[in-house]
């Protein structure tokens, strides 16, 4: 199959189409793709163990971390397993907030997306135009929040700040601005020509192959599997809003972005439905600080996809496990079927249509022995003793330093 | 002798184009960023940019063959100051003219690109080599079509210099007209050669980071892109002569330069605005596209020229 005439090309792991490190090995039979190798595993943070040195409300700070752009949608996975654990049942007011922050963070998100798409196949306006928009929904996050990225509204238990009624006509407002120009996109992402030229029939992934690779998310419905967590497994308060989950046939970039264009209009409907249903009374009830022992699953709609956290406690006040599976991990497989074949030119593109969140997929790491055929893996104990003696080896020593805080407390 | 050393060194030669290329960069610039909703560069920009680089380290691959990785920056330059001499500006003559300095203008115009695949190709790194090919295969796309409208006029006046040329439409003012849809081949043709969107594909950042300059660093990138703001100027004034060759009747050369430097801008404007218009093509569809539609429209335009020679008056 490989042809010695074929180059290889590494995209990555720095690369500036690359956000993120990540390694993609192209070889391209002149300007065709004819074989992708990818590799994770470039941005590895620990935070899964992290999360079980710390206490449950620390946790909820690491678990915003995981992500730039879905923060909410990691702190509220995690934060609804463990309420699920603590059988704790949180006011109707903490569930529409956490659903309106939800909401806000997808249309900022699937803006964000539109412009990359549009910076990867070189159109500069589109993106200058969509990130000049996205600052109006940043604005009104931060005006909720007071941040505009880690928003830090969720707590064990229902949400940290409530809405004003000023905050809701900003809200409002923000809402009527936005849909105009979501309607502008629109018209532009059907008829530009250039545009259309670069995006329909590049990265085709068949309704079968999103099924068997297991694709989530915008990639999976714009291949018309209807699949939305939102509406099979209604989580906060999902239920008791009306929206249709957008699909499309094309089951190309195309199609990828109509999705996430008809799901920002989507969104914007259920902006105004929250603010309309909005119930009274407290925002948040108390939580144990010790979470009784038990294990929970938690599934949740990010602008990328399916999340899912997995949580198992042990009775103390810290986490006995976290397991976190992004998104992007569940649509990494089906990038190498949709670059097979098709152009060095439309690559970027490609690997931008599943809206990759590296750092938030690279979570496992298993370190073998590799001398003899040992089986041990390293553990915690021994990856710090490792750390402290190559730094010591490069003339490092913290172990004085150490000694003299201890002295000093 | 001294005045061909200042037509060289100074006006139209080096020094002109260089002042006037950082212009030239600086007006694509702010237009575009202004398109986009942006509030763009200060107007010393460029200027600041290219003494920057200038004082950066100069890096040469190891693996790169040192001595063409280092002429071909200033065999671009040279190549792309060099057509400005052939070119009519502040009078119906250039300061050199011969019959047959059209082809030699194309030509020069040509090399510079023949440099970018040279410099790109002996960098020995992947993505200078692809973007080298892509850059000589685009090459194959355009040219056709740009070579055909420029001569198409050349054809009508029955002349093989810039300088016959312009002066047969100055005193033919109405034939001008039979030239408009070769005008608008060429600017697009011309979009291609200089590699701005929808067809810069060979220097695509987002696959292939920087294309055939990916390895030039410090001075040698500083010429690079020196020359190819040249490249835009000369390219930019190659048009001018050809389609738009007003007032080199009148008296002041001040005001033909003026006249002249206006059409520029005009015609920079102009190629600003669709290159903040549309997405990067890719390789197959821009060929598609040159020899699908430019390349029967510049033929067409040499037909209809063919003919009109025959038929108007001279």
């Amino acid at each position: 199959m490989h042809d010695p005439r074929d180059v290889q090309v590494p995209i990555g792991p720095q690369h500036p189409a690359l956000k993120e490190p990540e390694s993609f090995l192209i070889s391209l039979h002149g300007e065709k793709i004819t074989d992708a190798t990818i590799k994770l595993g470039y941005n590895h943070r620990g935070i899964e163990k992290g999360c079980e040195e710390r206490s449950y409300i620390r946790d909820l700070y690491l678990v915003e971390r995981i992500c730039g752009i879905c923060s909410h949608s990691h702190s509220t996975c995690f934060v609804q397993a463990v309420e699920e654990i603590a059988g704790l049942e949180i006011p109707p007011r903490a569930k529409y907030i956490r659903t309106l922050i939800s909401e806000l963070e997808r249309i900022h998100s699937h803006l964000l997306w539109l412009g990359v798409a549009g910076h990867e196949v070189g159109f500069d306006t589109l993106l200058m135009y969509t990130w000049r928009d996205r600052e109006v929904v940043m604005d009104v996050l931060a005006l909720i929040s007071g941040n505009r990225v880690n928003y830090s509204m969720n707590t064990i238990g229902g949400v940290r700040r409530d809405i004003t009624p000023k905050q809701k006509e900003e809200v409002l407002k923000a809402t009527g601005i936005l849909e105009e120009r979501t309607k502008y996109y629109i018209w532009l992402a059907q008829n530009e020509s250039t545009l259309l030229e670069r995006l329909s029939k590049v990265g085709t992934l068949s309704r079968d192959d999103a099924e068997r690779l297991g694709a989530v998310g915008p990639t999976a419905r714009a291949s018309g599997i209807a699949h939305d967590v939102r509406k099979d497994d209604p989580y906060a308060a999902y239920a008791e809003l009306d929206f249709k989950v957008i699909t499309a046939n094309q089951c190309d970039v195309y199609g990828r972005t109509l999705v996430r264009l008809g799901e920002l209009m989507e969104s914007y409907s259920m902006v105004r439905q929250i603010m309309q249903k909005l119930p009274d009374g407290p925002i948040s009830i108390k939580a144990p600080r010790k979470i009784p022992a038990g294990q929970a699953v938690s599934r949740y709609e990010a602008p990328r996809g399916e999340d899912f956290h997995y949580v198992r406690s042990n009775g103390t006040d810290k986490p006995d496990r976290v397991k976190v599976r992004a998104p992007t991990l569940a649509n990494i497989q089906a990038v190498a079927k949709m670059l097979e074949g098709g152009y060095l030119a439309d690559l970027p593109i490609v690997i931008a249509a599943i809206d990759p969140c590296f750092s938030c997929t690279d979570r496992l790491i298993s370190l073998r022995q590799t001398d003899a055929q040992s089986k041990n893996t390293a553990t915690w104990e021994s990856l710090r003793l490792k750390g402290i003696e190559w730094y010591k080896s490069k003339g490092i020593d913290f172990s004085s330093l150490n000694k003299k805080l201890a002295e000093s407390l | 002798m001294l005045k061909a050393i200042f037509y060289i060194l100074v006006f139209p030669g080096f020094l002109f184009l260089f002042m006037f290329g950082f212009i030239a960069e600086y007006v694509d610039r702010k237009l575009c960023a202004r398109f986009q909703n942006r509030i763009g560069p200060p107007w010393f920009q460029p200027v600041a940019d290219f003494i920057k680089l200038i004082s950066k380290e100069k890096i040469i691959p190891q693996e790169a063959d040192a001595t063409i990785f280092i002429l071909m920056p200033l065999l671009a330059l040279a190549a792309s100051i060099a057509p400005i001499l052939y070119i009519p500006i502040w009078s119906e003559h250039a300061a050199f003219s011969f019959d047959g300095d059209i082809i030699v203008v194309l030509y020069l115009l040509t090399v510079t690109k023949l440099a970018y695949f040279l410099g790109g190709w002996y960098s020995r790194s992947v993505y200078s080599m692809i973007g080298a090919v892509r850059s000589l295969t685009q090459l194959f796309a355009y040219e056709v079509p740009l070579f055909l409208c420029i001569l198409a006029p050349a054809m009508l006046a029955d002349t093989w210099s810039l300088s016959g040329m312009v002066s047969f439409y100055n005193h033919h003012l109405g034939y001008w007209f039979c030239n408009i849809l070769g005008f608008a081949v060429a600017l697009v043709s011309l979009l291609g050669k200089l590699e701005k969107v929808p067809f810069d594909i060979p220097e695509a950042e987002t696959e292939i980071v920087a294309g055939a300059f990916t390895e030039y660093s410090g001075g040698l990138l500083a010429m690079l892109r020196m020359s190819l703001n040249i490249e835009m100027v000369t390219g930019v004034s190659l048009l001018v002569a050809v389609f738009l060759p007003f007032g080199l009747k009148l008296h002041s050369p001040a005001v033909i330069v003026l006249i002249y430097l206006a059409e520029v801008f005009l015609i920079i404007a102009v190629i600003t605005l669709l290159r903040s218009l549309f997405a990067r093509l890719r390789l197959d569809q821009m060929i598609n596209f040159c020899w699908k539609y430019l390349a029967p429209l510049a033929l067409a335009q040499v037909v209809v020229n063919l003919i009109l020679k025959g038929v108007l008056p001279r």
